[in-house]
Order: structure tokens, then C-alpha cells, then sequence
């Protein structure tokens, strides 16, 4: 299984601002009664998307001048909470392609990047700047450059960084490791063998 | 060298150097639930593949199960069809099942140790953050996404990078009225909740030595809510005397070995930590939440914060957001806020010593008139316990209702809900936005008894006045 290789992300954003923006709220739970991840995306952020009635409330995903932004723009500890991958995963099926952020939450992170989706960190007043970029051309091109691990937008250079393991893995194509762990099955059963609970 | 728990676990189960850096850890116990597993059984399928160790993967329902009706099929088809789900999917692979016939099932967090399958130096993953759990017995183990239950289920194994160890040291006594629970809530109040990112938090000094290993889970448990997705305690005699004569605990003839064995993983002595945090166990007060993540809690006798008294504009900013969702008036005391309903039960507190310590003072007491009020035991077995000392009946004849095992309120994905913007006094761990069932409704997060003042007063109230507590 080949994966690509994902050294960029270029697409028009959208900021969703707030500060520790978590998985229930990615992702209400009542949404998680299923048994297949397909059709997550348009519960995104539903509770603060939608009244009661499925109405829409001010969000930004709800304004038509951001419909098919492919990158997100949030503020620190996004994701926090739950480990549930339903939360990444509606955000891959709503469309999005990759998030920035100041900081993720330690799981989110980790199952954002086996689907193959960067989250990328960078200062609250880069992220800031890009935002603007956004508000004032909504449909304008922000490219997330892996490799020189920077932003690029109107103009515009913003440095971001990345954990140097998920960025190994994303612009090598080896973001979804399965593969790798089969391989090291043989390995897997010598370090077993050496531990007395896995010997039964 | 000297060297930490996690360190010597880390090793101990290092497979192999991946090529991104990351490590090839092997994970000694899976355990899986009705929620976070069905798509990587679809997954596995999808690729062809099998379940490498199926005798290491143990799994049970929790989330979904109704409290209030046992027969199958439950009325909400969603939620049946995950029990079956699961339940197709451990006999095809092997696995073995604490279903509810078994009378074993409960809140896979409970199940794992009251089975003995938790054990010292191990390490364990489940799909769900509060894995950190089980690190009470001084195991690391992990909150971990559907792809990486794929990947343990295909492999026993996942990729990881190595934690940073911060220990936080609590010395000394805790006051009457003081918690396991306060000591944690007390703790990300203090660092945050994301201090903990990237670390794993080993939790030592005297007070965690006399914690019983029910108080450990407690604490271990909301190590996630702090940002740390791995939390532990040393293991030592309260460790082996607990997994003694469990199901799933080495046999006589292997226990002293085991037990040796067990120890060899106990930080030493001089070994280094990233960082370490130091609480004096008496300024721990009864601790309550007013705002919308665990993190936002204040002592029962401090007044809900105002916007003015914000440190940072990120400070105020979160507080004018939790006091707009929460309808709490900004500097008025936490303590008399009408709530609607109790929950007592969670991974957290829906233990056996958590609701003996509730009946202890409930008892003779009567639930305020209008406060929905539901005790929800985290397993079966925990069920039984309490039923044989009585404790249901205690806790029935105060007003509350004396529920089946399961998740129940704490996220609600079963029947158990708030209504439009009830106020819930709930010793579950998670505060957010809507986690209780109602995209209004709202939690205070607080120990058990506190829980139980909440109850019988219909407010939030300082248990130690309700209940005259003098010692603990």
C-alpha cells in the first residue's frame, strides 16, 4: 500500500478561533453510534454549527464565502479531550486537509497524522496574520509548505513547525505505519517471549 | 543509571527503531470497547489481515448500554447495533468478551483491574483517553485512536515517540472532606489542561504511598484531562495486595515471582525527571468546576472568577466563555448554585470504595425535592459488591436511583441525559460543552460526597457542613 507522499497542502482556510476546542465539541458523541467512520463530516462542530432545530447558527463553516476551504485555523490545546479518531476523521470527511493551530492535544495529533492529515503549530500572531489574509480574501491560496516548514499566503511567509517524527512520516509517505509494524512482526515476538506475561 | 517507571516499561517493550524515529512499542494488553473498535475490525477486514495476540485483547460495552433495560434488543437500534458489532467481531477474532451475561461487564477502565488483567510493568492501550487509568498500578498505558486499535489489533504493537516524566509529589495528609478526586481537579487547576502535553505524570509522595489503589485510579484516571496522556504510580504492597487472587492475576505458584518482578519496574531511587511539581496535601480543599473544562475549578469556599480578575487576555477570554455557557453570575460563591440533577458513577468514581463513602453519609437523608439523582455502579461486579453491603438500598432510600453498570451520563451516548440546560452535579471528569446529553446542558464535576451534599441540599454545598465530616 503505497501512501502518498505529502510534502504540501495548498487550499483557501477558514479560522475557527478558540482555545482548547475539544473532541465533544469536534465531534458531539451522540454522532459516534456507528460502526463505520462514513458520513462524519457533516456533523462537524454540529452543536455549535446548528440549533436545535438544525438551523444554522454564526459559525464560520456556515458562511458561504468559506465553503470548501481545505486548511483549519485554530488557537492552543485543539483536540483536546477524547482520544475518539471520529473527531480528526470528521474533519478529513468534511474536507479539510490539514489544521493549524498554536498546539494539538497529544492523541488528536497522533490520529490526525495516520490519516494523513498535517496539524502544524505556529505562533498566535502568524496564525493571526493568516487569518486576516482570509477575512479579506476569503478565496485566496494558503500553502503549507512541509518541507520548508512555512506558510505561504498573499505575499505572506509565516514559519510553522512540526514534531520531526510526523513530518519524517507525512512528506516520506509513511504517515500510517501499519505496513512498517507488520514488518517487524518476527522482532515483535522475540521481545514477547521475553516478557513473563506473554509467555502463557 | 537510575531510571523511572516509564523508562524501564519503555524499554522493557521496545520492539524497534522505526524509520521516522519513532518506536515500535509492544502493547502486552489491549483492551476494546464498543465504540473505538468497529471500524478497525473494518479496517483489519479491508486489508485482509488477522489479530496477531487475540488472547491479549479483552474486551466489554459500556458506552452505549442502557441503565434501565437489560433485555436485548434495546430500544435505540444504534446502540444495538454496536453490541452486536462487537459481538460478532470478538467471536470471529477470538477475543474474549465480558458480555453482560457473563455478569463481568462494566466500564472497561473498572473491568480491567477488578479482572486483575492490569498489571505492573505492562503496558496497555484502549481507544479511549482514560486509559491512563490503569497506570495506577504501574503500567503505561495509553488513550489511543481507532487506526492505532488497528494497528494493535494487527500487530500487538504501535508507533510512539517517548514521553517526557514529570512527577508530581503530594506529601502529607489530606483534610476531612478532602479526595482522590480533589487531589486531581486540585492538579490541572494548578498546571493546566495542557500542561501535561508530551509528559507522562508519575504521582509519588506519602499521600499517593496511603491512597488505596481505587483513590490511584482516581487520579490516574483524569491524567488526560491535565493534556498527559499517560499517568502512573509506583507499585508496591497496596498494588500487590489488590491484584491477589484476581482472575487474571499470576497463580500462587508464580505470585512471588511475579511480585518480584513487578518491583524491579518501580522508579529508582535518583532517577531523572523532566520536571517535578511538589503539593502539600493539607492546601488541597474540596474542589469544584464552574466553567467549561476541568482545568476551570475553584475550592468550594472561593467565588466563581470574574472577567476582571483574569491573569492574561487568553484567561479572560476563556472566562467570559465558560460564564456566558455556564449562566453563572461572575465573583458570587460557587457554593448555594442551584443544580437539577446528580450523577454519581464514571470511570472515575463509580467504584466500590466511592459509593460506600456516599452511603456512609447519605444514609438517613433524603435527596432535595425536584433533583434527579442517579447512582450508576462502573461494573457488574461492583454492582453486586454494593448490593451485598446494602448500599443500593441505602442510597434507593435516599432518593437515588440505583442504576445497571455502564458510562451512562458521564457522555451520555445511552438514555441517560440532561434536559436543555440542567445543571448537573456529576462525579464523572469531563466538563465540555454538551458532554452530558444536552447541547445546553451543564456539569459541575466534584467528588463523590460532594455529590452527595450537591443532592440532598439541591445546590452546590460544602460536604464537610452538610454531612459534618471530622475525619475522613
Amino acid at each position: 500500500m503505497a501512501l502518498a507522499k505529502i510534502t504540501s497542502v495548498s487550499g483557501r482556510a477558514v479560522n475557527v478561533p478558540g482555545n482548547d476546542i475539544d473532541t465533544d465539541r469536534i465531534i458531539p458523541a451522540r454522532f459516534m453510534k456507528c460502526v463505520t467512520f462514513d458520513g462524519l463530516g457533516e456533523f462537524l462542530f454540529y452543536d455549535v454549527r446548528k440549533q436545535l432545530d438544525g438551523t444554522e447558527k454564526t459559525h464560520p463553516l456556515n458562511e458561504s464565502r468559506f465553503k470548501g476551504a481545505t486548511i483549519l485555523l485554530s488557537g492552543a490545546n485543539f483536540g483536546c479531550g477524547s482520544s475518539r479518531e471520529h473527531a480528526p476523521q470528521a474533519i478529513a470527511k468534511y474536507g479539510f486537509k490539514a489544521v493549524i493551530a498554536e498546539n494539538f492535544a497529544e492523541i488528536f495529533f497522533g490520529n490526525s497524522t495516520t490519516l494523513g492529515m498535517p496539524c502544524v503549530t505556529a505562533s498566535r500572531e502568524d496564525i493571526a496574520k493568516i487569518a486576516a489574509f482570509t477575512e479579506a480574501n476569503p478565496q485566496g491560496e494558503v500553502v503549507i509548505d512541509l518541507v520548508k516548514l512555512e506558510v505561504r499566503f498573499g505575499g505572506q511567509t509565516v514559519k510553522i513547525a512540526q514534531r520531526e517524527s510526523a513530518r519524517d512520516a507525512l512528506v516520506n509517505g509513511r504517515w500510517d505505519a501499519i505496513g512498517e509494524l507488520i514488518d517487524g512482526l518476527p522482532a515483535v515476538k522475540v521481545t514477547a517471549a521475553k516478557l513473563p506475561y506473554l509467555a502463557a | 543509571m537510575p531510571k523511572n517507571l516509564f523508562q524501564k516499561v519503555w524499554d522493557a517493550h521496545t520492539v524497534r527503531q522505526l524509520a521516522n524515529g519513532q518506536t515500535q512499542l509492544l502493547i502486552g494488553t489491549h483492551l476494546i470497547h464498543e465504540v473505538t473498535s468497529p471500524q478497525a475490525f473494518g479496517m483489519l477486514r479491508d486489508l485482509g489481515l488477522k489479530v496477531a495476540f487475540p488472547h491479549r485483547t479483552f474486551a466489554t460495552v459500556d458506552h452505549i448500554v442502557p441503565t434501565d433495560q437489560f433485555i436485548e434488543p434495546y430500544a435505540d437500534p444504534l446502540a444495538q447495533a454496536m453490541m452486536d458489532e462487537l459481538r460478532k467481531n470478538c467471536a470471529q477474532f477470538g477475543i474474549t468478551f465480558f458480555d453482560r451475561a457473563t455478569g463481568k461487564q462494566g466500564i472497561v477502565h473498572i473491568v480491567g483491574p477488578e479482572q486483575g488483567i492490569t498489571q505492573p510493568g505492562t503496558t496497555i492501550a484502549c481507544g479511549d483517553s482514560h486509559t491512563s487509568t490503569h497506570g495506577a498500578f504501574g503500567a503505561i498505558a495509553f488513550g489511543i485512536g481507532t487506526s492505532q486499535v488497528r494497528d494493535v489489533l494487527a500487530t500487538q504493537t504501535m508507533a510512539l515517540g517517548a514521553l517526557k516524566v514529570r512527577r508530581i509529589e503530594v506529601n502529607g495528609k489530606l483534610r476531612p472532606g478532602v479526595y482522590a478526586k480533589d487531589v486531581i481537579l486540585h492538579i490541572i487547576r494548578m498546571l493546566g489542561v495542557n500542561g501535561g502535553t508530551g509528559f507522562a505524570y508519575e504521582y509519588a509522595g506519602s499521600t499517593f504511598d496511603g491512597f488505596s489503589m481505587e483513590e490511584r485510579m482516581t487520579v490516574c484516571n483524569m491524567s488526560i484531562e491535565g493534556g498527559a496522556r499517560v499517568g502512573y504510580v509506583n507499585p508496591d504492597e497496596t498494588t500487590f495486595a489488590y491484584l491477589k487472587g484476581r482472575p487474571y492475576a499470576p497463580k500462587a505458584e508464580n505470585w512471588d515471582a511475579a511480585v518480584s518482578h513487578w518491583k524491579s519496574f518501580a522508579s529508582d531511587s535518583g532517577a531523572a525527571y523532566d520536571d517535578v511539581v511538589k503539593i502539600n496535601a493539607a492546601d488541597i480543599a474540596p474542589t469544584v468546576t464552574w466553567g467549561i473544562n476541568p482545568g476551570q475549578g475553584i475550592s468550594i469556599s472561593e467565588n466563581i472568577p470574574s472577567p476582571e480578575t483574569a491573569t492574561s487576555a487568553d484567561d479572560k477570554a476563556g472566562i467570559i466563555e465558560a460564564l456566558a455557557y455556564m449562566k453563572l453570575p461572575a465573583g458570587a460563591p460557587i457554593k448555594g448554585t442551584k443544580i437539577n440533577v446528580a450523577f454519581l458513577g464514571s470511570c472515575t468514581n463509580g467504584r466500590l470504595s466511592d459509593f460506600q463513602e456516599v452511603a456512609k453519609y447519605i444514609k438517613g437523608r433524603k435527596v432535595a425535592p425536584g433533583i434527579k439523582a442517579i447512582a450508576v455502579p462502573g461494573s457488574q461486579i461492583v454492582a453486586l459488591q454494593c448490593e451485598k453491603l446494602g448500599l443500593d438500598k441505602i442510597l434507593a432510600e435516599a432518593g437515588f436511583e440505583w442504576r445497571a453498570a455502564g458510562c451512562s451520563m458521564c457522555l451520555a451516548m445511552n438514555p441517560d441525559k440532561l434536559i436543555g440546560d440542567q445543571l448537573c452535579a456529576s462525579s464523572s471528569n469531563r466538563n465540555f460543552k454538551g458532554r452530558q446529553g444536552s447541547t445546553t446542558g451543564r456539569t459541575i464535576l466534584m467528588s463523590p460526597v460532594m455529590v452527595a451534599a450537591a443532592a440532598v441540599t439541591g445546590q452546590i454545598a460544602d460536604a464537610r457542613e452538610v454531612f459534618s465530616v471530622t475525619q475522613n
